[in-house]
This record gives C-alpha cells, structure tokens and sequence, in this order.
C-alpha cells in the first residue's frame, strides 16, 4: 500500500510537470501546443546526449537540458504560433501546425537516434534506497518528486508575485488591453512558451532517468495523459494540473495493481469522464466567464 | 528482311527469359525478413549475421555442388504490415525459392499465410508462439523450438536448484509471443503442482512497472517468472530489484540476448533463461559455427545460431531434393531433413512441420550467459 503510494506520487509528479507546461500555454492563449510532447521527448535525448557522450555529470546536464527546452520552446512558438497570429481561428490553426512541428521534430529524432530504446550509462544517477515504513523509495525517486515539487512551486511565484508573472495573467486577461497597457505581448508569449518547454523538457529528462528507455515516441503516450490531467485540473488551472497529475498517477498505479493493466487507461479516462459531467470547469477550473 | 520493332523486342525477351532460366538453375535466393529496427531490432542484426555466415560457409564448402545461395535480406521494422511487404516484395520480384523470417511470432502470423497462398516455403528461426505459426500451412516450417517445448524442461532444472514453494507470473498481454509465452509459463507451474500466488499483466509500450512489481512483492512468491520482449525485461529487472525485491526471477525466450544484459545491467545478474542453444557445446559443428563468427567480429547469440541452422536446413533440403533448388523441391525436402548435424544439435522436424532437438538452461553470471550443466 505505502510502496503504490509512492509509485503513484512518484509517476504523478512527472505527469504534473508536463501538464503545467501544458496548462500555462493554454492559460495564456487560449491554444493547445501538441509539439509540447516533441519537446518533452527531444530533451530527454539531449539530457542523454550531455551524459552519455560529453560524459557531463547530471546536475550539469539536467539544467542545460531543461535551457534547451526553454530554446526549443520559442522555435515553437516561432515557427507554429506566432505566423498565424490574430487570424480569427487561429486556435485551430495553431492547433494543427504544432502538431505538423511535433511530427517534423519526431522524424528528426527518428533520423538522429534511430527507433531503438536508448538509456542512460549505468551510474548516472544513485541507486541507493532508503526504507519509510514498509514502502523502498530510492534516491532517484525522492530526487525527482522534489524537483518536480520544487518546480511547481517556482512557477507559482513566478506567475503571482513577479513583474513578468504579472504580465502573464494580464495578457491571459485580455491580450487587448495588456498591449494597450504598454505590455509586450509577443515577448510575453514568448516568455510562456520558455517556460512551459522548459517545464515539459524537465519532465523528458525526469522521465528518461525514471524509466531509463528513450524512443522518438516517447512522447506520445504522455501527450493524451497531459491532455487529461489538464482537463482533469481545469482549463488553465495551475494548481488543478498539479493536483491532477499526483491524482492520475496514483489512479494508474492502483487500476493497474488491483485491476490489471489493460483497465488502466480506460479507469483513468473513465474518470476524466465522470469528473467532466459532474463537474464541467474540472477540478480546480475557473468558471468561463473570463471570456466575456 | 527488317524485323519489326516488336518482333525484335519478342525475341531479345525470349533470349533474356532463356538468360534467366540457365542462372537460376545455378544460383538460389533465400529471402531472409528480420526486424533491423523497431521493438525486435536487438533479435535481427544477430540472425542477419546468422544468415550471412551460413551462406558464406555452404558457399565455400562446395557441398551444393554448383549451386550457389544468395541471401537477400531485408527489414521487415517489427510491424506486420513491413512483414506483408517484405514477404511480397520476395515472392514476386525476388522470387525467392525459400524465405526464412520473420523475426516475431505476432509479425509471422500475418506474413506467412501470404507464402503459404503462394507456395513458398518458410523456415520460422525465431518465432516461439506454440500455436499459429506451422499450423498456418504445409509451406511453413520452424527451426525455433518453442517455448513450450523450452521453458518445461528449463523449470524443472530451476526448481531442483532452488526448490521453491510457490511463483509469481508476470507477462505483456497485447503481444502474441508474450501471451502465449505465459500460457506456457502457467502450464509448467501447474504440471509440477508448483501455486500461483499471483499474475500480473503491462503493455507492449509501458515503460513503468513498478505497479505490477509492488503488487506482485506483496504477495511474497519465492519465484517469478516473466514472458516480456528484451526491450520491456531489461526494465521489468532492474526495476524490481529498485525496489529492493531479490526473488529468483526466470525468463522467457524474450530475455533471451546479450541486449538484456547489456541494459539491465547488475540486475540482469542470477536472472534463469531457457534456451535452444548450447553456446558452450564442443560439438565439432557448434565449435566451427563459434569459430566463424568470431572471425566476422561476431558474438553470437541463440537468434544467430538459430538463422545460421534455418539455412543448413534450406541447404539440406535442397540436397534430399537431389539438389534442386524450386519452391517446391525445397518444400518436399523439408520432410526428409533428418538429424542434421547443427550448431544446435541434431536437428529433425516433427510431423507437425516444428522443429525438434535438445534444449539447455542458462542464467546471467558476470556479465554473461552461462548454461547451467
């Protein structure tokens, strides 16, 4: 029980980083960046590429990585987003030209690395494990669940106590006004869009180390449960996706141990189901007022 | 008296036909379809080595007397629908007298049936799926001992070893070879009396399994056995032994390659494997088998052992035809292939077009497979 608790917090934590990445985009635009996942799995081999081959030690490689992703990250928003600006269905556009660029981005791993699983060296991070109760949680795992957490929190500061945090939920608010109010709009969506690549680049890496198995669709599979904590936590939520994330790894983790693995994904979008008809804004959603 | 454009043409054909006749007589093309990429890439780049080392020595030996073979290989990427076209590709512009591959069972199952409506014969060097495989029809023949035939014999060993109580079973149950590799599994345990505490299932592409693991420790079984690919054994080990978990674990044919060890790592270490082949054997036919391959820069496997005897067998076979090398000579070969001498022992067919010889068990010692005698 207390070992499923913390494989579930554990693989929630990844799941919580990559939504908020996700969810910061939508809070600011209104749009789904589905090249998130392209980038979330391009990190985690430039995280391998830093260890396995210029022999970098992890805590060097983990935040040039996760600066890559940020780099990776105004590209998108550069080459998918910010072209079909102020069209009147931009939402769909932009919809459909990140996934043209996570597709592009996908092939260009595929031609890099080629489709087998790569893994990090033996020794790269500690194996050692520590005892709490009856559950073994190892050095990695703490390690991960406080980065995740500690991330978390940064981006929470960064959003309501920072001048360029302020700027964030302005644009969010009303793009209009915030131009009219002297804020740069296009610089602020380019800040966002760092910042949440650089979130779902930490999650790539987090995740490479946790499972130690790197394909070019690595991404895939964390893309549609991104989708759902996103929905899950509410639209836009930060706090929702954070909450929902811990709530869906630890929904997997028990379908799977008490059910059986093939019921994992059907449970965990069954109750993404429920929890929409029950409650529409999802978790911790605003009502949709905002738009009017 | 000018020819007329078309005649000419009707009669360079008719010479190049006449070309093509006369060289067939003297070369064989076997197609050999082996997962190069994908999931099952770790298999492939061993049984192409296998194939090409065993076209090379029957080349040179000059035991097919003017006939000389010619391996094309080709990827058939893990995915039945590159199978399909791969098999297509070598029955109708190849023309291949034999095909040997492909590497998965699940990717046979929709591959074969096309040689079969063809009559092309295939030798099967990998697929260990007990059910589906020969039974698709009289083309299709198997080298690849299944694991029905493997792991029975290799749990017994295990047991008189360790003298376990009771097991675990953990297998993949979206894969053909995985599925049918725990059937198998389950048999086992229940013909020696041996209790099933629990069974726990993943899919082809999770990454995590510590879900399945922690259920599975809870239940405190003194042995487990899995049925999983390479790429998913490699994961499933080291994370039990992440979570502290040191119960004797034995595989099926999937951890059966040096990949395994070479990603798991220390925890591939103590790990039980059944095994087709050998290694160790000092068998002449194994030792000059062992010999060649180290001269190409080889470390052979059992994938690479088992393509190296589908060709011996396509050779043989051509020989009991009285070496004639067409689809179906080769086809009514097959049948009177009969304790040949291979780097996996004396090799015959069963009735039911499987293949049959001696099995051996092995586990992970420093690095190593090592058979356990």
């Amino acid at each position: 029980m207390g070992q499923q608790i913390v494989n579930g917090l554990f693989l929630g934590s990844i799941y919580a980083l990559f939504a908020l990445g996700y969810t910061l985009v939508f809070g600011v635009l209104d749009i789904l960046n589905l090249a998130h996942q392209a980038v979330f799995m391009l990190c985690a081999y430039a995280a391998l590429l830093l260890v396995g081959h210029l022999h970098l030690h992890m805590f060097l490689s983990f935040p040039l990585a996760v600066l890559a992703g940020g780099l990776l990250g105004l590209l998108v928003d550069r080459v998918a987003f910010r072209p079909l600006r102020g069209r009147s269905d931009s939402n769909i556009s932009g919809l459909i030209s990140s996934i043209a660029l996570a597709t592009i981005l996908e092939a260009v791993a595929l031609q890099l690395f080629g489709p087998d699983v790569e893994r990090f060296p033996f020794g790269t991070v500690p194996t050692r494990t520590l005892r709490l109760g009856s559950a073994v949680v190892s050095e990695l795992q703490i390690v991960i669940i406080a980065v995740a957490v500690g991330m978390m929190a940064a981006l929470t500061l960064l959003v309501q106590r920072t001048r360029l945090g302020r700027r964030i939920r302005a644009v969010a608010e009303s793009p209009r006004a915030a131009r009219v109010l002297g804020v740069n709009v296009d610089g602020v969506i380019a800040a966002s869009f760092f910042i949440s690549s650089a979130l779902g680049a930490a999650a790539g890496v987090l995740f490479g180390l946790a499972f130690n198995a790197i394909s070019p669709d690595v991404g895939r599979a964390v893309e549609l449960k991104g989708l759902a904590v996103i929905i899950l936590g509410g639209m836009g939520s930060m706090p929702g996706a954070a909450v929902a994330g811990f709530a869906l790894g630890l929904l997997e983790v028990f379908t799977v141990a008490q059910i059986g693995s093939s019921y994992r994904d059907a449970i965990a979008f069954g109750v993404l189901f429920l929890v929409l008809v029950v409650r529409p804004r999802g978790l911790l959603g605003q009502a949709a007022t905002r738009e009017a | 008296m000018r020819l007329a454009r078309w005649q000419s043409l009707a009669i360079a054909a008719a010479m190049l036909g006449g070309a093509t006749t006369a060289r067939a007589a003297e070369t064989v093309k076997i197609g050999a379809a082996f997962s190069l990429t994908g999931n099952a890439a770790v298999y492939g780049a061993q049984q192409k080595a296998g194939v090409l080392l065993a076209v090379e020595h029957l080349n040179k030996s000059g035991q097919l007397k003017g006939i000389t073979l010619e391996a094309v290989v080709e990827d058939d990427a893990t995915s039945k629908e590159q199978g399909i076209a791969v098999f297509q590709r070598f029955i109708n512009r190849d023309k291949v007298s034999a095909i040997i591959g492909p590497t998965l069972s699940t990717t046979a199952t929709a591959a074969d049936p096309i040689a079969q409506q063809s009559r092309t014969p295939v030798v099967a060097v990998s697929n260990t799926a007990p059910k589906g495989i020969t039974d698709i029809g009289e083309y299709i023949w198997r080298v690849s001992l299944t694991e029905a035939q493997v792991i029975p014999s290799a749990l017994q060993i295990v047991r008189a070893k360790l003298g376990f109580k009771n097991a675990a079973l953990l297998y993949g149950n979206d894969d053909v070879f995985t599925k049918a590799g725990f059937d198998v599994m389950k048999a086992a345990l229940e013909k020696e009396g041996i209790p099933i505490v629990e069974i726990q299932t993943f899919a082809t592409k999770d990454r995590d399994f510590n879900a399945q693991l922690t259920a599975l420790k809870g239940k405190n079984p003194q042995f487990l056995m899995v049925s999983a690919l390479a790429e998913q054994a490699a994961g499933i080990v080291t994370q039990a032994r992440q979570l502290g978990w040191n119960v004797a674990i034995m595989g099926g044919n999937g951890f059966n390659s040096p990949a395994f060890i070479k990603n798991a790592g220390q925890a591939a270490e103590g790990v039980y494997v059944g095994t087709a082949w050998n290694k160790p054997s000092t068998d002449p036919v194994n030792q000059a088998f062992l010999a060649a391959a180290k001269a190409k820069g080889v470390d052979p496997d059992q994938f690479c052992a088992q393509a190296y005897t589908g060709v011996l067998v396509v050779a043989e076979a051509i020989k009991q035809a009285g070496m004639k090398g067409g689809r179906d000579d080769i086809k009514a070969g097959f049948a009177k292939v009969s304790g040949l001498p291979t780097p996996l022992g004396k090799f015959s067919f069963l009735p039911s077009r499987d293949g049959n010889h001696a099995a051996a068990i092995q586990w992970v010692k420093g690095g190593k497979f090592e058979v356990v005698q």
